[in-house]
């Protein structure tokens, strides 16, 4: 008998919402000791399943038809106190962000403590809690339960959360995108992790993610989800490399998937346009009257160069300072030392106004399209800004904006709305438009498409490369993904904690990685072992 | 925290503390003698003898005549020492006029700030946890009532029904005139005067604390953390106290923190409304009679409350709040 059987499960969304059920109809069977995969992007309804099986949906969100079948009870049927009692002992979940799901005022041992006591298991706490978070593969499990959660790193942090989820041994471990918010080389221990415990045991695994690389590396069945609905079901090698609906061929095509589509254009001999030689940025914290001072090396030696229509690709993890490294470029922070050498002119010792005529030359495009984009101005405004700034007279700048808005594919009557009435790849196009309205030369972008939902993300990416083939524009593409990188970047640079460990063209670094850091690294990407099927051409 | 590190912390807080005091100091000396009229000119004028003989003769006893920074270097001096100078007026040293009055004024600030925070808390909590409903809407109408409605007037409304038609509660001093009491008989005396004062002072801090708390739990309550408690299967009540109050605490710590330093300065008022014997009351003579030397004592001691205070929220919040360093 299956674990866990949904069936024909509806919840409605409150009316007025742009459709009238956030889930409908949803049919799904989790077997004991196996990772059902449910895949979708933003607004798909994924995370509404998991909270309807969790009985942890909003008052807002009521569960119109259907059943939820759990170890042979209806849990539709329980009462609140009855459903509270098997969450956290029988069915277990973990979530996305690790950074705010524990409790900041309470030490981790504290929290995983809670857990096992909350369900009458509080005795032998003292013994349990160092086993368990020893069982999650953390060093020193004495001291990490001692310890604040502030303390822990990201990883470590969802490590404690599946110590917690674990502590009683639920029978169903619910995983909401668990690993989107860590490092590439986190999230692939922390799926190891899910993947040895959950085999260990026999736990039966619901793991949401919008990733197919991660469904690739765990998944045992799959089920696509789009607009709230079930699209396509199936074990995770029939949908991964033969995938039947319309929707999981486009998702499965949008995957960046490391072979670049574009023609690397023939490195020209010429003057390069930017060469960065011995950039160095420290940040200090602290101090005052007589407190220490911290020193974190954000930047250290950085050296690279750019030549002409070529788009070098920095690549890292969170921490490693390529955000820095790119703010300096655009003296959004001042480095300490070093050279930025535009068109053989050193850039670093200029004064702002100084400045001001390589801004123009100069643009760059932010990670969070939320975030960037000013909410109380028309989008026509935002991108005639930059222009009007720098002397064009307000028509003719108003002029060129829309005519951005065209080059970037979006109507010209987004003109007069506001940035929240755009959807996010939308509003990162809005950003492109505003880069490209100085007529840049070289285009700074700071993780374009991470933010992005991954069919969108491809979207974006499309259009970055075609503007970029148009405008012959010059590019320093930032990123944490690979895949991305290894799709639009003809070469790259890899940072760890600061240092440029190796550079070269996106080929060799690919295929023949020299140090050890960028091999760690690309045995990190999940789903390696799979090659996307090519179906451009049925797409 | 790392208790280890408790002496150094305690050590540069004091250190800094003391210049924030001394630097106080200099400033309330400066603004007392930027005020037009002087001690001598009040007191020639009260005598009916202002020539100017007698008045020059006045300022010579009371130094007033030497230049403002020797004046200012010999009062520095003085307070350094813990010497806060004498009164010609009341005839007694500053330091003993401020300690009579400081454990009057403290009893009452004390209750009134206990009776705040307690009650402020508790209503912000219940209502958080029946938003939306009638008992959360009573709150929030009360809370507000009390945020808009000014002091002097809850105390003349509550000197009104209380003491004027009830009849139920004295409405001045701190204790009766006149009879001979005993035991705790003396306290019950004092607390039935020290109930409206009390309640005056305490009751706009309580809506503060009420509204504060309702809105911070409410919004701790959407955090992913509470979320996780759910999963675990916490009950609510649990959840409530041990996750989301305790989160919400920490705003109203600091402003519990800055409402202790203001607490002396709003019982100027209290105080005169109802003549309770305290500092605030001592200020206000004071500065009608130009009597310098007590006015800076007052300030110099209200100051010196209001750092400690600060010092004291700083403390509770790095015992609270794991993330909050130590340092500086």
């Amino acid at each position: 008998m299956s674990l866990l059987t949904v069936e024909g499960l509806t919840v409605a969304l409150p009316p007025g919402g742009d459709r009238p059920h956030a889930v409908e109809d949803i049919s799904l069977t989790v077997d004991p000791g196996e990772i059902l995969c449910i895949v979708g992007e933003s607004g798909s309804g994924k995370s509404i399943t998991a909270n309807a099986v969790m009985g942890l949906l909003p008052g807002g969100l009521p569960v119109r038809a259907g059943h939820i079948r759990f170890e042979g009870q209806d849990l539709l049927a329980l009462g609140p106190d009855a459903m509270r009692r098997l969450r956290g002992a029988r069915l277990a979940m973990i979530f996305q962000e690790p950074m705010t799901a524990l409790n900041p005022l309470m030490r981790v041992g504290d929290q995983v403590a809670e857990a096992l006591r909350v369900h009458g298991a509080g005795g032998d706490a003292a013994r349990r809690v160092p086993e368990l978070l020893a069982a999650v593969n953390l060093p020193d499990p004495a001291a990490i339960a001692r310890s604040h959660p502030f303390r822990l790193s990201g990883g470590q942090r969802q490590r404690v959360m599946i110590a917690m989820a674990l502590a009683l041994e639920p029978t169903l471990l619910i995983a909401d995108e668990p690993t989107t918010a860590l490092d590439v080389t986190t999230q692939m221990q922390i799926l190891r992790l899910v993947r040895e415990i959950q085999s260990r045991r026999g736990t039966g695994v619901m793991f949401i993610t919008h990733d197919f690389g991660v469904v690739a590396e765990i998944a045992d069945c799959v089920a696509v989800m789009q607009h709230g609905r079930i699209v396509e079901q199936g074990s995770a090698r029939a949908v991964l490399d033969r995938p039947q609906h319309p929707y999981t061929r486009a998702l499965i095509a949008a995957v960046p998937h490391g072979a670049s589509g574009l023609v690397a254009p023939a490195p020209s001999a010429a003057e390069p346009v930017l060469r960065v030689a011995g950039l160095r940025k420290t940040y200090r914290r602290g101090g005052g009257w007589f407190g220490q001072r911290v020193e974190v090396p954000a930047v250290q030696d950085a050296d690279f160069t750019l030549v002409h229509g070529e788009t070098l690709g920095v690549v890292g993890e969170s921490g490693s300072g390529k955000s820095t490294l790119a703010r300096c470029v655009v003296k959004l922070v001042e480095p300490e030392s070093g050279s930025i050498s535009f068109h053989g002119k050193d850039l670093r010792p200029l004064s702002r106004s100084a400045w001001k005529p390589y801004r123009q030359k100069i643009q760059m495009i932010f990670q969070d399209p939320f975030a960037s984009l000013n909410p109380r101005r028309k989008v026509g405004e935002t991108i005639a800004e930059g222009p009007i700034t720098h002397g064009l007279p307000r028509a003719a700048a108003l002029e060129r904006a829309r005519d951005l808005l065209r080059l970037v594919q979006l109507d010209p009557g987004a003109m007069d709305r506001y940035p929240h009435e755009f959807s996010g790849g939308q509003r990162q196009r809005i950003g492109i438009a505003r880069a490209l309205a100085l007529e840049p030369e070289l285009l700074i972008a700071d993780e374009p498409v991470s933010a992005l939902d991954v069919s969108v993300q491809a979207q974006v990416l499309a259009l970055l490369a075609d503007i970029r083939g148009r405008l012959g524009l010059t590019m320093l593409f930032i990123t944490h993904d690979l895949r991305v990188a290894a799709q639009v970047c003809d070469r790259v640079a890899v940072m760890q904690r600061g240092v440029i460990v190796e550079q070269g063209s996106t080929m060799q670094v690919f295929s023949a990685p020299r140090h050890p850091y960028t091999q760690q690294l690309l045995d990190s990407i999940p789903g390696r072992g799979w090659t996307p099927p090519d179906l451009t051409e049925a797409a | 925290m790392d208790l280890t590190k408790l002496p150094g912390f305690l050590l540069r807080r004091g250190l800094k503390a003391l210049i924030v005091v001394l630097a106080i100091v200099i400033c309330n000396f400066l603004l007392v003698h930027a005020a037009p009229g002087d001690p001598a000119s009040v007191i020639a004028g009260q005598s009916g003898a202002a020539d100017p003989v007698f008045l020059e003769q006045l300022r010579r006893q009371f130094g007033l005549d030497r230049p403002l920074y020797v004046q200012l270097w010999i009062y520095l001096k003085s307070v350094l020492t813990l010497d806060l100078g004498f009164s010609h007026r009341q005839q007694m040293s500053v330091a003993s006029l401020i300690l009579e009055r400081l454990p009057a004024t403290l009893l009452l600030t004390g209750v009134a700030f206990a009776f705040a925070l307690a009650g402020g808390v508790t209503l912000g909590a219940l209502a958080a946890r029946r938003v939306g409903r009638w008992a959360d809407s009573f709150i929030t109408v009360l809370a507000l009532t009390f945020y808009a409605t000014p002091l002097f007037w809850v105390g003349l409304m509550l000197v009104l029904v209380f003491s004027v038609w009830l009849d139920w509660l004295p409405s001045f001093g701190m204790g009766s005139v006149g009879v001979d009491l005993q035991g705790v008989e003396v306290v019950l005396d004092v607390a039935k005067h020290l109930l409206l004062p009390a309640l005056t002072l305490g009751l706009f801090y309580l809506a503060v604390y009420a509204r504060l708390t309702r809105a911070t739990m409410l919004e701790v309550a959407d955090q992913d953390f509470v979320k996780t408690a759910r999963a675990k299967g916490v009950p609510e009540g649990r959840i409530l106290r041990a996750h989301v109050l305790r989160n919400a605490l920490l705003p109203v710590i600091t402003f519990a923190g800055i409402q202790a330093g203001q607490l002396l300065g709003g019982s100027i008022l209290v105080e005169t409304v109802f003549a309770w014997p305290g500092i605030g009351r001592l200020a206000f003579e004071a500065l009608l009679a130009r009597d310098y030397p007590v006015l800076l004592g007052v300030f110099f001691c209200t100051s010196v409350m209001v750092v400690l205070f600060n010092l004291l929220t700083d403390l509770l919040y790095v015992v609270v709040d794991p993330r909050v360093e130590a340092a500086g």
